[in-house]
């Protein structure tokens, strides 16, 4: 560096320099901050007037009123009832013990429902607000509000509830609702709606699968409020817009006399109108009353519900899967017919069939037997000849195009859809080629075979029409076109005609219509459930209920003109023709004739102690009982 | 140009361009601090006109000191203020975390404010006695960084960082404009560049925080970096022409944190929109550039490094908060003087203008009216 003398007059330069340097930053910093604020408030206005309007106006949303589910002539199966209600919010509490026991003594909570709270409360995450009493008297109404000061935490309001005029007859097909768990928050990315006390969402059935239909679309009270949640003004409220009606196909009807002529068995019946394919009844009992659901039930209840060996909790049209049983040998006849096999050609049937080094029996020593009599009188043996003879081959898909192991479109989530084995999809499965034995079995539906009640009633809707039937539950699904089956119309005839058999003269004799002109088609059918040793067979009550063997009937009405098909599989209930072919004679006569179904109806509750509900009522009496829990003693539901 | 038969001599003298100009900046304050209250002179406005007017009348008494008693005072008035830097430490007053205050009886007093007029006085004064030949040797440099380095140690220790900063751009501007050599600037702007990291560990927790808010102040909008966040909504929001007087939403129903002093640029542009904000910037830099002239045309070495020391103080002020409410800089805590709600940046910044009359008025003979 070289080494300058540095005058005053250096300096003076310097210093005019370095000025004109600090005045050119100073300016540069002045642009800039013009420059910022001309981007903020001009190229970013729109953005920010939004973030501020935002932060301005806050919506209090409104719940929408939840559509209605209504059966196809419009009669209600689920809609809402104005309501008073009594919720908990657990961040505004301050002594939740206290609360809880006042709140006990206002609304005469019995025991169950003080458990449930506490271990809702217990199980909350703060925001969720938990339920103390869905349906609330006037007067308990009045009383909380009047004390609401004194009861941090407790939050009074009138809303709505679910209400099913239906009950129990309907809590399989559409479920229930329930206030949003805190998962279903996360996963509708917070949806501030969710949040508010008394708003329900479907959690099952129907309820759930239609849910985006039913909610609507909240509405809301715009507000203007301070950064710490103080209300300045109100501002034009947003409306809101009700959830959209939901019309079934069902018959509510229809839907709840088959459900009550169910009695005490574990059962599902599906009744299909066959020249659309429409659902009119498809109840699944012992059931839960989703009346109950949608409050929140007591673990009691709950737990009673899941200790049911009847399986309260299961839909058992689309989700249980059993053995065809016989009800598979007009479809097995038609697939023999198809396959060449004279129907005139005569098998002995000795009660016994050998194959190999097994005998397979038949219930009874039907002696020679063509086709004709085969179905008509159920002979095993016959199928069991015939069936090899032709092989399996020819068999399954006759069987899987009446609609066995199809899948069917319908709103619900857990359906299930059962098999129908072939020589390829049991080496696919299991690894090993296709036995004679296995013919056999699938001959009169047992061994892999496995269905769904539904499917059993899209059999009969297929042999009554001799068309590819497909099932609707929902009016706003279009029919499906119903596409010609590929079977003859000659053992179409031949077949039905058999099937009338079995109700006028064969196994079902007992399921004749009391109708003048009307006569049904039909089918019985006994799945085994396990084994039975020789001596057990013919035995249907005496085995544990657990061992019977499963009943089951499919049919037509009429016989030569058929409108409705109708099926039915009663678990353990013995004897196809004993249990479920009364069962679907009393539910298709209701269709024709409601008083003499009605008056059937009346002496059969007679004859098994009472209507639905009071064995409901006592059922849950002797279930408490027996559990060492407290007998109910008023419900404020 | 006022005649001087009708007001007195004394009088016309003044530079009333300047006291114009300030007078209307804070007469905007009040406006938005009336607005800010929601409508009303309490608590705020009324308070701060009385600051204002006390601490005008205190700057246009200072214009008649000579400066030689300015030079003279220099060094005391930079001991006082350091003895009451260290008893603040020792006695200060607590309040919001920070040590800044020292309560005297009556009056609560704010050293660190008395620190930024007096280090630039103290460094103005320093190398005037300088020699020119000396200016690049290293006596003419530790003194000034020690004189520099105590107080900024002091304050940053209380903690107010933002202080801090202030008064190290003082000193560090008289010392550029006193001609030091480069590297003085040069060496230590790469040694903060180095030695950011190892402060940034050291700092306080809510110093940290501001820091990595600034950096990325979308990654906690509801947390830290919600000052920033809602004065840039309320900036953003009030477009070219504002929501209007009193229509201020987001100060008003209090989404704007420190509407009133930090963030009151945020509760202005609202309200006023770019055109208010630009007329603001324009009247400050105004004021910074009559200061600016004042060392330009002054005839003394200390006359100039003062003047143009004491127009920087007012500048840094005026731009780091608006830099900080837009965004562009960490929130620091450094009031919009004659804006913001408080005593202590209007006691600073009318001092610093006293301290400018009377440079001026050394300068002329004559009253310059106009």
């Amino acid at each position: 560096m070289k080494h300058v003398r540095i005058t005053t007059a250096h300096q003076s330069i310097t210093f005019s320099r370095r000025m004109m340097l600090l005045g050119g930053a100073q300016a540069a910093v002045g642009g800039l901050l013009v420059g910022r604020m001309g981007w903020l408030a001009i190229a970013q206005n729109q953005k920010y007037q939004l973030l501020s309007e935002s932060n301005r106006v806050q919506l209090i949303p409104v719940p929408p009123r939840r559509g209605w589910i209504i059966d196809r002539n419009g009669k209600p199966i689920a809609i809402n009832k104005a309501s008073f209600r009594v919720d908990l919010i657990p961040q505004q509490i301050v002594d939740g013990p206290k609360v809880i026991a006042e709140l006990q003594q206002l609304m005469n909570l019995p025991p169950d429902e003080v458990e449930r709270i506490t271990r809702e409360l217990a199980a909350s995450r703060g925001f969720q607000p938990v339920s103390v009493g869905d349906n609330v008297p006037y007067e308990q109404y009045a009383a909380i509000t009047v004390r609401l000061p004194d009861l941090p935490g407790v939050a009074a309001s009138r809303g709505f509830t679910r209400f099913y005029p239906g009950g129990s007859t309907v809590g399989q097909l559409v479920g229930y609702v329930g206030a949003a768990s805190a998962a279903e928050y996360e996963k509708e990315n917070k949806n501030p709606l969710l949040l508010i006390p008394g708003v329900k969402i479907g959690k099952e059935g129907l309820e759930k699968a239609l849910e985006s239909t039913l909610r609507g679309e909240p509405g809301g009270q715009r507000v203007e409020v301070t950064a710490r949640g103080k209300l300045v003004k109100e501002l034009d409220p947003k409306p809101d817009r009700s959830g959209g009606t939901v019309q079934l196909t069902i018959d509510a009807d229809l839907h709840q006399y088959a459900a009550r002529r169910i009695g005490d068995q574990s059962c599902s019946v599906v009744v299909i109108d066959v020249t659309n394919g429409d659902i009119l009844a498809m109840p699944s009992m012992p059931s839960f009353d989703p009346n109950n659901f949608s409050d929140g039930i007591s673990q009691n209840e709950w737990k009673m519900l899941s200790d049911d060996d009847h399986l309260p909790l299961v839909d058992k049209a689309l989700e249980s899967l059993y053995p065809s049983g016989s009800t598979i040998k007009p479809s097995m006849a038609l697939a023999l017919l198809n396959a060449g096999v004279d129907r005139k050609q005569i098998v002995n049937c000795t009660g016994a069939f050998q194959l190999g080094n097994h005998t397979f029996h038949c219930d009874k020593r039907h002696g020679p037997v063509d086709m004709d009599a085969a179905v008509v009188h159920s002979c095993d043996v016959y199928f069991y000849s015939m069936c090899l003879r032709v092989g399996a081959e020819k068999l399954s898909p006759m069987v899987r195009s009446m609609g066995f192991g199809e899948k069917f479109d319908l709103p619900f989530d857990n359906q299930r859809y059962g098999t129908i084995p072939d020589p390829e999809w049991m080496m696919r499965k299991y690894h090993r080629k296709w036995q004679g034995y296995d013919t056999v079995n699938m001959s009169i539906g047992q061994g892999m075979v496995l269905i769904n009640p539904l499917q059993l009633a899209v059999m009969a809707s297929r042999l009554a029409t001799g068309k590819r039937v497909i099932p609707r539950l929902l009016k706003s699904t279009p029919v499906a076109p119903q596409t010609q089956l590929a079977v003859d119309q000659d053992h179409l005839d031949f077949i039905r005609k058999a099937m009338w058999g079995v109700v006028d003269h064969g196994t079902a004799a007992a399921a004749k219509l009391p109708l003048d002109g009307i006569q049904m088609a039909g089918k019985t059918g006994t799945a085994q459930t396990h084994n039975l040793s020789a001596s057990e067979r013919g035995d249907y009550t005496s085995a544990v209920w657990k061992l019977r063997d499963h009943s089951l009937f499919m049919g037509f009405v009429p016989f030569d003109n058929p409108r409705y098909a109708c099926a039915t599989i009663v678990e353990h209930g013995g004897f196809g023709a004993a249990v479920a072919a009364p069962l679907v004679r009393d539910t298709i006569t209701f269709l024709y004739d409601r008083q003499k179904a009605l008056a059937a109806l009346q002496a059969f509750e007679e004859s098994i102690g009472g209507t639905l509900e009071e064995r409901l009522a006592r059922k849950t009496a002797s279930w408490r009982s027996a559990n060492g829990v407290p007998p109910l003693t008023s419900t404020t539901a | 140009m006022i005649t001087s038969a009708i007001i007195p001599r004394p009088l016309a003298k003044l530079p009333w361009r300047l006291i114009f100009i300030v007078s209307g900046i804070a007469l905007f304050g009040l406006i938005v601090l009336y607005s800010a209250a929601g409508g009303s002179v309490r608590p705020w406005a009324m308070k701060q006109a009385v600051v204002f007017l006390g601490f005008l009348s205190i700057a246009v008494a200072m214009s008649w000191m000579k400066e030689s008693t300015i030079k003279a005072i220099a060094f005391p008035l930079y001991g006082i203020t350091l003895v009451m830097l260290v008893g603040v430490e020792g006695l200060g007053f607590v309040s919001k975390g920070a040590r800044r205050w020292l309560d005297l009886g009556p009056i609560r007093l704010q050293p660190s404010e008395f620190m930024k007029p007096a280090i630039v006085l103290t460094l103005a004064r320093f190398y005037e006695l300088v020699p020119a030949a000396e200016i690049r040797k290293w006596r003419a440099i530790w003194p000034a960084l020690a004189l520099l380095g105590v107080p900024a140690v002091l304050i940053l220790v209380q903690p107010d960082l933002g202080t801090c900063i202030m008064v190290l751009l003082c000193g560090v501007t008289v010392m550029f404009l006193a001609g030091l050599p480069w590297w003085v600037f040069a060496a230590p702007a790469a040694a903060v560049g180095v030695a950011a990291p190892i402060v940034y560990s050291m700092m306080h927790g809510y110093q940290k925080k501001r820091i990595d808010v600034f950096l990325d102040p979308e990654g906690d909008p509801l947390g830290a970096g919600y000052h920033i966040a809602q004065s840039k909504i309320a900036i953003g929001s009030g477009g070219i022409w504002g929501k209007g007087f009193l229509h201020g939403s987001q100060s008003h129903l209090q989404y704007l944190p420190e509407g009133h002093t930090d963030f009151v640029f945020a509760t202005m542009a609202e309200e006023w929109g770019l055109v208010g904000g630009v007329i603001l910037i324009c009247a400050f830099a105004a004021v910074i550039r009559w200061g600016m002239r004042v060392s330009q045309s002054a005839r003394t070495r200390f006359g100039q490094l003062a003047a143009a020391g004491l127009s920087a103080t007012i500048f840094f002020y005026v731009s780091i908060n608006l830099l900080m409410v837009m965004g562009l800089a960490p929130v620091v805590g450094v009031p919009l003087p004659l804006v913001s709600f408080g005593g202590s940046a209007v006691m600073t910044v009318m001092l610093c203008l006293g301290l400018l009359m009377a440079l001026e008025r050394q300068q002329r003979t004559v009253s310059r009216l106009i």
